[in-house]
C-alpha cells in the first residue's frame, strides 16, 4: 500500500530533472522572442549588451514606413482569400473522405494532406511550373492560389476530426423530416462543426500570414509582409523588424487567446497534435 | 444515408481542385526533370536522363544533399531530445497547469517563422546579443566569430523552429495513453523507469514516428534559415535548387533534385507508417 501511494506521488510530481529540463526548453523557446521584443525598444539598434537609451524610435520610424503596410495588407488579403478557397474546398473533401467511396479515395486523402507535410519548396516549385506552362502571370493571385491549395490540408484535417466526432442522428433526423441536402447541410452539418471550421479558419490565416516558403516563388510585383521582411533582412538588420514582429507577435496571442476561449467554451481539448499524428502516419 | 448527388457534391470539386493545383503540378515537375535547357535558354521538350546522371556525377550534388540530411537527422535529434521529455512532463507531471503548458508550447509557433530565425541571428553574430553579453562579462575578449554562418547556427535555429512540431504529435500520444495502464503497471511493482520503457513509451511510438517524420523532411527542405544564417558551409539541397530556378537558371535540373527530396520524403512516410503499423498495439 505504501509502495502504491509513494508510487503515485512521484507520478504526480516527478523527478525534478524533468522539472528542470521542461523549463530549460521553454527558456530555449522564449529566449530569441524575449530578445527580439527587448531589441524593438532598444536605442542602439539591433544587439548590443547591455540594451540601453529605450526607445519608441522604431515604432515611430515603422508608422511612417509606407511599403511595410502595403505589405501587411497585402498579407492580410492573401491570408483572407486563401482562407475562403481552403475552406470551400477543404469542408467538402473532409464531407467526402467522410461518407463517400470513390475509386482512388487513398490517393486522394495522401494528395490533399502532402502539402501539410512536404517542404513549401516543392509546393512553391510545382506551382511556378504549372503557371509558367499555364502562361499565368504571377501575382498576388498566384500567391492565393499556392496558399489556398497548400491549407486545404489544414481545413480538412480540423474538419474532418471535428466529423468524427459528430452525431450523424441529427442529419438523419433532418433529412427524414423532409429538408433538402442542402438545408441540412446548412442548418445541422455547418452549426455543429462550427468550431472546427472556425478553429480551422484562424489557423489558415495566421498561416498564410506567416508563410514565405510558397510564396517565395510565386511572388509578382508586390510583397507580402514575409517577403518585404525577407528583403530587408537580406540588406542588413534593421530595427524595424523587431517592432512588427512584435505587434505582430502581439496580435497573434489575441488571436490564441480567443481560439482558446472557444476551444474551451465547447470543452473541446486541442486536437491539431493528433491530426499531425494522422497525416504523418497515413 | 447521403445520397449520390450529394456524394457527388463534395467528392468533385475538392478533387478536381486538387487534381489541377496538386497532382498535375507533380507531375509536371516530373516531367521538367526529363527535359533540359537550351544554350539560349528555352526548355528543350526532348526526354533524356541527363539531369539525373550529373547529380550522380557532379559530387557538388549529392555531397550537399548528405550535408542537408545531416542537418536534418540533427535537427531530428535535438528536437526530440528537447520535445519528448517536455512531452512526458506536461503529460504526466504538469498537474493543474498542464493546458498553460500547452498553450506556452504553442505561442512560439506564432512568431513568424523567419523572425525567429532572424532573432537568433540577432544573438549569434559577432557584434550580437552573446558575444556583446561575453565581453560584457569578460568571457571573451574577442568576439566568436564561429557561432554564426555555419551549420551550428542553421541547425540551432531549425531545432528552436521544429521542437514544438516535435512536441505535439508526442503529446498527443501521451496523452492518448489509457492512465489506468500506467497505474497498473506501478500495481504491479514495476519501477517508475521500467513503467516507461515498457508501458510508457512503446505507447507514445506514434507521436514519436510523427514527430521524427516532421522535423526531419520539414527541415531538409528549408532554404531560409541557410540563406540567413549557414555561411556558405550551411548551405543546402534547397539552397542549390533555388539558384538553379533563379541565377543559374536550370529548372529541369532544378526539377529532378525537387523530384528526388520529394521521393525521399514520401520514402520516409511510408517507411514511418511501415513502423507504426509494426508498433501499434491497438
Amino acid at each position: 500500500m505504501s509502495a502504491s501511494s509513494s508510487g503515485q506521488g512521484s507520478l504526480v510530481k516527478g523527478p525534478r530533472w524533468l522539472t528542470a529540463h521542461a523549463l530549460a526548453v521553454f527558456a530555449f523557446l522564449y529566449l530569441p522572442i524575449a530578445i527580439l521584443i527587448l531589441y524593438s525598444f532598444n536605442g542602439q539598434g539591433v544587439g548590443g549588451f547591455p540594451p540601453r537609451d529605450l526607445t519608441l524610435n522604431w515604432y515611430r520610424i515603422l508608422f511612417n514606413d509606407g511599403p511595410i503596410w502595403d505589405s501587411v495588407l497585402n498579407s492580410l488579403m492573401v491570408a483572407f482569400a486563401a482562407m475562403l478557397i481552403a475552406l470551400v474546398f477543404g469542408i467538402p473533401a473532409a464531407l467526402a473522405l467522410d461518407r463517400a467511396q470513390f475509386p482512388g479515395k487513398a490517393l486522394f486523402r495522401r494528395l490533399v494532406l502532402l502539402p501539410l507535410i512536404l517542404p513549401g519548396i516543392i509546393t512553391g516549385l510545382s506551382l511556378l511550373m504549372l503557371f509558367r506552362v499555364a502562361d499565368v502571370k504571377l501575382s498576388l493571385f498566384t500567391i492565393v492560389l499556392g496558399h489556398g491549395t497548400a491549407l486545404i490540408s489544414v481545413a480538412t484535417t480540423e474538419v474532418f476530426a471535428g466529423l468524427q466526432k459528430l452525431n450523424r442522428a441529427q442529419e438523419e433526423a433532418s433529412l427524414d423530416l423532409g429538408a433538402t441536402y442542402w438545408q441540412t447541410f446548412w442548418r445541422i452539418t455547418v452549426p455543429n462543426l462550427k468550431l472546427s471550421i472556425i478553429g480551422a479558419a484562424l489557423l489558415i490565416f495566421t498561416l498564410s500570414m506567416d508563410e514565405i516558403a510558397v510564396s517565395f516563388f510565386l511572388i509578382g510585383r508586390d510583397n507580402t509582409l514575409p517577403l518585404e521582411i525577407w528583403g530587408r533582412l537580406r540588406r542588413g538588420i534593421t530595427p524595424e523588424i523587431n517592432a512588427i514582429s512584435t505587434i505582430i507577435f502581439v496580435f497573434s496571442l489575441i488571436a490564441i487567446v480567443v481560439w482558446y476561449r472557444l476551444r474551451t467554451r465547447a470543452e473541446v481539448t486541442p486536437e491539431i497534435g493528433a491530426e499531425l499524428v494522422e497525416t504523418a502516419d497515413h | 444515408m447521403f445520397s449520390r448527388a450529394y456524394r457527388t457534391a463534395v467528392t468533385v470539386p475538392p478533387l478536381v481542385w486538387v487534381a489541377v493545383f496538386l497532382l498535375v503540378p507533380y507531375l509536371l515537375m516530373f516531367c521538367y526533370s526529363f527535359w533540359s535547357v537550351s544554350d539560349s535558354g528555352t526548355i528543350v521538350h526532348s526526354w533524356n536522363l541527363d539531369n539525373y546522371k550529373e547529380l550522380l556525377t557532379k559530387p557538388v550534388y549529392w555531397q550537399t544533399l548528405l550535408r542537408s540530411m545531416w542537418i536534418a537527422a540533427r535537427v531530428m535529434f535535438f528536437s526530440m531530445l528537447l520535445g519528448y521529455p517536455l512531452a512526458y512532463f506536461l503529460s504526466f507531471h504538469a498537474g493543474g497547469r498542464k493546458d498553460l503548458y500547452y498553450q506556452l508550447v504553442i505561442i512560439p509557433l506564432w512568431v513568424s517563422y523567419l523572425v525567429r530565425a532572424y532573432a537568433w541571428k540577432t544573438i549569434l553574430g559577432t557584434d550580437g546579443v552573446l558575444n556583446t553579453l561575453l565581453q560584457y562579462v569578460h568571457a571573451t575578449r574577442h568576439p566568436l566569430d564561429f557561432l554564426l554562418y555555419s551549420p551550428f547556427a542553421v541547425v540551432l535555429t531549425l531545432t528552436h523552429i521544429y521542437t514544438p512540431f516535435t512536441f505535439l504529435p508526442i503529446y498527443a500520444s501521451l496523452e492518448h495513453i489509457p492512465r489506468n495502464l500506467v497505474e497498473a503497471s506501478h500495481d504491479l511493482g514495476a519501477t517508475p523507469q521500467q513503467t516507461f520503457w515498457r508501458v510508457i513509451f512503446p505507447l507514445s511510438i506514434p507521436g514519436v514516428l510523427a514527430g521524427a517524420t516532421f522535423a526531419f523532411v520539414l527541415s531538409l527542405g528549408d532554404f531560409l534559415a541557410p540563406l540567413l544564417l549557414g555561411g556558405p558551409s550551411g548551405i543546402m539541397i534547397s539552397n542549390i535548387v533555388v539558384s538553379l530556378f533563379g541565377a543559374a537558371y536550370n529548372w529541369p535540373l532544378g526539377a529532378s533534385i525537387s523530384l528526388c527530396m520529394l521521393a525521399i520524403v514520401i520514402g520516409l512516410l511510408f517507411f514511418s507508417e511501415r513502423l507504426e503499423k509494426k508498433w501499434s498495439f491497438s
